[in-house]
């Protein structure tokens, strides 16, 4: 276990530094995320599906973001590419830093699209039917190429073609004049990625890219991603359900519940000392083949609250075994705990954090 | 160069690529989900397959393509002038010899006046149909696409059209621009175009919402090339079909404007007016009425056969 720096501090030491990796400019993050509320203008309310989220995103790392469906994983991601069905969702405060080159939420719709799928871009949970069945997937890549780069109808199939080969698909001019449905869910996702790192972005979303797929394929896509961001150096910001994923892929992880960040800190720390009882949940929640003794699967009970009618105090209090007079009171600010990790470990719980401290994060 | 090892505490045990190289050369482990992939067929010869399989709408396609080639061909086609007045032989029956399918009340060569009628029909029919499609279909993109102010203010002035009564709304326009040929089409095609409208704006709703507009938007596409390429394209087949239905249709409304006198004026003449003008020998020289009557069944219900066998050629669900 690394040696504690700084507690209490909310940014840590970078991790390439201590891996003797020169980083580049890697104090500031490639994304910066604070505040973010994105809300939907339902009949029946004010959905707060993202209400106050912070998170950060560093050079060349994975950071995963976990929590049940319905915590506002998605729409986090779908905010920071500015792809918010609207309406009824619309953010309503927070500020998106990409790159250090200001708030990206206050451009011009058309100089978000000269970032989408260039910078940024997103790859989908559901490959069936991501792709458009009218037409053969290489000229969908090609078309994801000519949109940011000016180059040939010719060209743009060449770099396709080279692209498929990339992640794997054989015989890739081939498969280039195939139509997405002649291709079986793993090779579309591979597709997917192919069309995705196209213009080489910066910044990868990853929207549960494994969930749809079957566990051997599973492992080959995730496998694939983490070639692609080390060839390119690409950031990935890995949503998912799957504490398995989080351990194999991420550096960093933030754990989502209700709309906000409950946990942050390093992928080791949170196996290794989880703190929220709801990450301690999630934990226990994984199935273990080995130990056969109870026979029966941990849940976490309750389902997550209506996001229309939020208890006051902890978003988690009714679900929470150590639920105290606090928790009912208010809502605990996310705030830095001392403990092995690099000082970046925050926690969102009245446990950790006594009420007198001041929240290390607006 | 070590072999592969499996990484411990992953439950996939897929090989741990050992030490780095270039990317290209090492990204291939993973073949064995292509298997599954691949039918022989593309999309368009697997349509054509289903269509060959169904017996009634390859009936129908040669009911039109006899119209068609009728249509095209009526010049060398016709055994006599259409037009051509023959005092001697009024209201000839079916068989007299010189007139196969028999004359009208001036003479006329009964079989000669139905090729030429299938030019004029179709023609109407045909153009009607683009006409409201086009429109139609333009209106039901943007209307379903943008939503909005723009998508009410479209489906009210369809509701409006909706309201009138079919045939009486064909008429006010006839009215208004005076009859024949081409206000007669205008009109048809006026009153058709809800239809198209509605089912293209219903497509273009539920394709907006499909993941794969969602990732032409993650790619950076702009609103016009996603309306285009991908919503467009994809309603071509469900257009395809209620266009098809719909010659069906406007054919006999053709036919109804031009019975009543309000569309084709003469000396030209469609079946409706053949139909329009036999009624009145009914009783003594049925075959006159009856046989452009048999024409507008016999073509309509052959592009409704082809319709139906379209439809279920390119139906999405039977797709797999």
């Amino acid at each position: 276990m690394r040696s504690t720096h700084g507690c209490g501090s909310n940014r840590g030491v970078p991790e390439q530094i201590q891996n003797g990796e020169p980083p580049v400019a890697s104090d500031a993050p490639l994304l910066d995320v604070v505040g973010l509320k994105t809300h939907f203008f339902t009949f029946g309310g004010v959905v707060k599906a993202v209400d106050g989220v912070s998170l950060s995103v560093r050079r060349g790392e994975t950071l995963g973001v976990v929590g049940e469906s319905g915590c506002g994983k998605s729409v986090t991601a779908l905010s920071v590419i500015g792809l918010v069905p609207n309406p009824p969702g619309r953010i309503v405060a927070g500020r998106i830093d990409f790159e250090g080159r200001g708030d990206v939420l206050g451009v011009s719709a058309e100089a978000m699209r000269e970032i989408r799928g260039n910078e940024i871009s997103m790859i989908f949970q559901e490959p069936m039917t991501s792709l458009n069945p009218v037409f053969r997937v290489g000229t969908q890549i090609a078309e994801a190429i000519r949109l940011h780069r000016q180059v040939s109808k010719k060209e743009a199939m060449e770099r396709a073609i080279e692209r498929l080969g990339l992640v794997g698909i054989p015989s890739p001019m081939a498969r280039a004049r195939d139509y997405p449905h002649q291709l079986s869910g793993g090779m579309r996702q591979r597709v997917m990625i192919a069309m995705a790192v196209a213009c080489q972005p910066k910044l990868l979303l990853a929207d549960e890219p494994t969930t749809a797929l079957d566990v051997t394929v599973q492992a080959q896509i995730l496998d694939l991603m983490n070639r692609m961001k080390e060839a390119s150096g690409a950031a990935i910001m890995l949503i998912t359900h799957d504490m398995g994923v989080i351990a194999e892929m991420c550096q960093r992880v933030s754990v989502m519940y209700a709309g906000v960040v409950v946990e942050h800190t390093d992928v080791r720390t949170l196996f290794a000392n989880p703190l929220h009882p709801y990450t301690v949940g999630l934990l226990d929640s994984i199935p273990r083949g080995r130990s056969k003794a109870s026979g029966q699967l941990k849940t976490i009970p309750g389902i997550v609250p209506n996001l229309l009618h939020l208890p006051k105090g902890c978003r988690f209090q009714d679900r929470c075994s150590q639920v105290h007079a606090a928790c009912r009171e208010s809502e605990p600010p996310l705030a830095a705990v001392c403990d092995g990790g690099d000082g970046g470990h925050l926690v969102r719980c009245w446990l950790h954090v006594s009420p007198s401290e001041t929240p290390a994060r607006p | 160069m070590p072999i592969s090892i499996r990484e411990s505490g992953t439950a996939d045990g897929i090989p741990v690529s050992p030490g780095r190289q270039d990317v290209s050369d090492r990204a291939i482990p993973a073949i064995d989900d292509d298997a599954a992939a691949v039918d022989m067929f593309t999309p368009t010869q697997s349509v054509a397959a289903r269509f060959r399989r169904n017996k009634l709408s390859i009936f129908g396609a040669v009911i039109v393509a006899v119209a068609v080639a009728a249509a095209l061909f009526a010049p060398w086609l016709s055994p006599l002038d259409p037009d051509a007045v023959d005092a001697r032989s009024r209201l000839a029956p079916i068989g007299t010899e010189g007139h196969l399918l028999g004359s009208d009340e001036l003479g006329r060569d009964i079989l000669s006046r139905l090729i030429w009628g299938a030019r004029v029909t179709l023609l109407v029919s045909l153009s009607a149909t683009a006409i409201a499609l086009i429109v139609g279909t333009f209106l039901g993109l943007i209307g379903g696409y943008f939503l909005g102010w723009l998508d009410s203010v479209i489906m009210r002035l369809i509701d409006v059209l909706m309201a009138f009564p079919y045939f009486l709304l064909a008429l006010t326009v006839i009215a208004v621009l005076g009859p024949g040929l081409l206000n007669g089409m205008i009109a048809v095609a006026l009153v058709n175009i809800p239809f198209f409208t509605r089912i293209v704006r219903g497509v273009t709703l539920s394709i907006r919402e499909s993941d794969y507009v969602m990732a032409a938007r993650g790619i950076g596409a702009s609103n016009t090339r996603i309306l285009v390429r991908h919503v467009l394209l994809n309603c071509v087949s469900t257009v395809i079909v209620a266009g098809t239905l719909n010659i069906g249709w406007m054919i006999t409304a053709a036919a109804a404007l031009s019975f009543l006198g309000l569309g084709v004026q003469p000396p030209t003449s469609d079946w409706g007016t053949m139909l329009s003008s036999g009624r009145q020998f009914l009783s003594a020289a049925p075959h006159v009425a009856t046989l452009p009557g048999l024409a507008i069944f016999i073509t309509v219900l052959g592009f409704n056969l082809l319709g139906d066998g379209l439809r279920d050629a390119l139906d999405p669900r039977l797709r797999e």
